[in-house]
């Protein structure tokens, strides 16, 4: 094979193993994981692959390990992934939360089954939306994207290694192991037709080299292990050189921009889908395996002749909140199916201020809507 | 085939169940350029629980991933029957293993087929090729996907060196279908 990186051609696969391969095809050198119901699929390919590849593929002692050593590689100059379902995403949070704070660029997939605690292993959920969002300790920017097919799954693992190089983060490809088990036909393009953005490496002199420098919105170059720099690098809160400095005034820059640097670029980073926003009533705000039954209930409303529209959230976080906050000034109604007990219905009718009605439609997991489900519900404003 | 065309498998695990399901959904997608979805279910159990293999086949876009009413339902366990038996399409083919499954009356406004691919798997010595054979039968019988497409998508599926032999039990639960229908 020419281009063992990338796996041209068509391929029947399902929604881990694409994450896998989106991993590949952007460059990723280092995984490190421990397996987990329904995320396995994405080590066991990774654990085939990256060896082909020239990676290393390592099976940690649990997920607080393999949050560790994904940082580590990330700075020791590899792109690095690791991937997990809701009880080892749990275990990831004190780490991500130190990726957050020491700016360190990797890829986090988390195939979410129900939870809480051991939940439902074999069984889909969409409940750790809030947990990716809000889930370590402090303030912190967060990126969530989440696919609602294995080509997403391809795509979005690509584009999640290119946010978390440019905004110098930990990134979530927040699937559900509906999407992470179902297979379809994925198409892996040709080199010349991906968006693979490359580290953005230290080039300034090394006395004037700051590899925490926040006077921009976006984090500077870094500088890996054995470039030269001498960098340190530290979870708590430091100053531009990346040196330990415990006061107010450090810790107001450091949060700030670590905060800002997602928040005031929002509007670049958001990705949706929409269907019938011009005349909608009613929208459907939906993501991952829920948007697809979302689609067929609109598709199928719409074609009645009645004016409903979709969201999809494509970025779960950052949230699309300008898009449902001017929405929400003309529709009567969004309708919210997710498989939780009320996560992203609550950040609708947050961004909604009382404008329009918010009716969340929850499963508790294990199961998906159906779409007349769907469209009983919007019957119901319409 | 027309339109949208929903194919259940079930049977429990070991059977090989949910390999069948993926072979059949990348005949579809990679070798008819059908859309195609092959989504499973599954208990915890490695082997002996009770699984399902579905697969949603359409010229549009399939939205909606999950087999709501099969128009083919297949079923390889007793008690498939009893978890699956009754989530078949009005005037939908079931398919059934008949040593392993067997009907209390016959259902009525179905067309039921019975074929012994474990069986004819024992008889040419390997178990494990039964949900080949079923595979071929399901070919000859289900009218979802051609021969030829689902014979390369056999053999892109399975290990290599064994493409011979899952070629000849699948040609046997093909014949098999066919003298069905004679």
């Amino acid at each position: 094979m020419a281009d063992r990186d990338l796996l041209v051609g068509e391929h029947f696969i399902h929604g881990d193993a694409a994450c896998a391969e989106g991993a590949i095809a952007s460059g990723c050198l280092f995984f490190a994981g421990y397996p987990i119901t329904p995320a396995t699929e994405v080590a066991e390919r990774m654990a085939r692959r990256l060896p082909e590849v020239g990676g290393v593929y390592i099976q940690m002692e649990d997920e607080i390990a393999s949050m560790a050593a994904i940082l580590g590689a990330s700075w020791g100059g590899a792109k690095s992934m690791t991937a997990t379902s809701g009880p080892g995403f749990s275990l990831m949070m004190e780490n991500i939360g130190l990726g957050m704070m020491t700016e360190t660029p990797c890829v986090v997939v988390n195939i979410q089954r129900g939870g809480p605690s051991t939940g439902l292993p074999t069984l889909v959920g969409q409940a750790d939306v809030m947990q990716a969002r809000w889930g370590s300790h402090g303030d912190y920017g967060c990126i969530a994207l989440a696919p609602a097919s294995p080509q997403e799954c391809f795509d979005l693992t690509i584009k999640a290694f290119n946010l978390s190089e440019t905004y110098r983060q930990p990134v979530f490809v927040l699937a559900d192991e509906v999407v992470g088990h179902m297979t379809e036909k994925v198409i892996i393009p040709k080199r010349e037709k991906l968006h693979i953005l490359a580290r953005s490496l230290a080039k300034a002199p090394k006395q004037d080299y700051l590899p925490f420098d926040s006077s921009g919105l976006l984090p500077p170059p870094m500088a890996i292990a054995g470039q030269g720099y001498h960098v340190h690098v530290t979870g708590l809160t430091h100053d531009e050189r990346g040196y330990p400095v415990i006061t107010a005034e450090v810790q107001e820059r450091n949060v700030r921009h670590i905060v800002d640097k997602v928040r005031k670029n929002a509007q670049r980073i958001i990705e949706v889908d929409t269907v019938g926003l011009e005349d909608a009533e009613v929208v459907v705000v939906a993501y991952g395996c829920t948007s697809r039954v979302a689609r067929q209930a609109v598709e199928n409303l719409r074609q009645k002749g009645f004016k409903v529209g979709l969201v999809k959230l494509i970025t779960i976080w950052p949230f699309p909140s300008n898009l449902i906050r001017d929405l929400s000034k003309r529709v009567k109604a969004f309708i919210v199916p997710e498989i939780n007990y009320g996560q992203i219905a609550y950040e609708v009718e947050r961004t909604a201020q009382g404008d329009a009605e918010v009716l969340l439609m929850a499963l508790m997991g294990g199961s998906i809507h159906t779409p007349s489900e769907i469209e009983e519900a919007v019957g119901e404003y319409l | 085939m027309k339109g949208k065309y929903e194919v259940r498998l079930a049977g429990f695990g070991g059977q090989g169940i949910i390999l069948a399901g993926h072979i059949l959904g990348k005949a579809a997608s990679l070798f008819e350029k059908k859309n195609a979805v092959f989504t499973q279910s599954y208990g915890p159990e490695a082997r002996g629980g009770s699984c399902s293999a579905d697969v949603v086949i359409s010229d549009e876009t399939i939205h909606y991933p999950k087999v709501i009413e099969p128009d083919v339902l297949v079923l390889m366990s007793q008690g498939a029957l009893g978890t699956y038996g009754n989530s078949i399409k009005d005037g939908g083919i079931l398919i059934l293993d008949e040593d392993l499954v067997s009907l209390m009356e016959e259902p009525s406004g179905l067309t039921v087929y019975r074929a012994p691919a474990t069986r004819i798997a024992e008889e040419m010595g390997k178990r494990i090729v039964a949900n080949i054979v079923m595979l071929g039968a399901v070919t000859a019988l289900g009218g979802v996907v051609g021969y030829e497409s689902m014979k390369k998508a056999v053999t892109d599926s399975i290990p290599a060196g064994t493409e011979d032999f899952n070629i000849s039990a699948f040609d046997k639960g093909y014949e098999y279908g066919k003298s069905l229908l004679s």
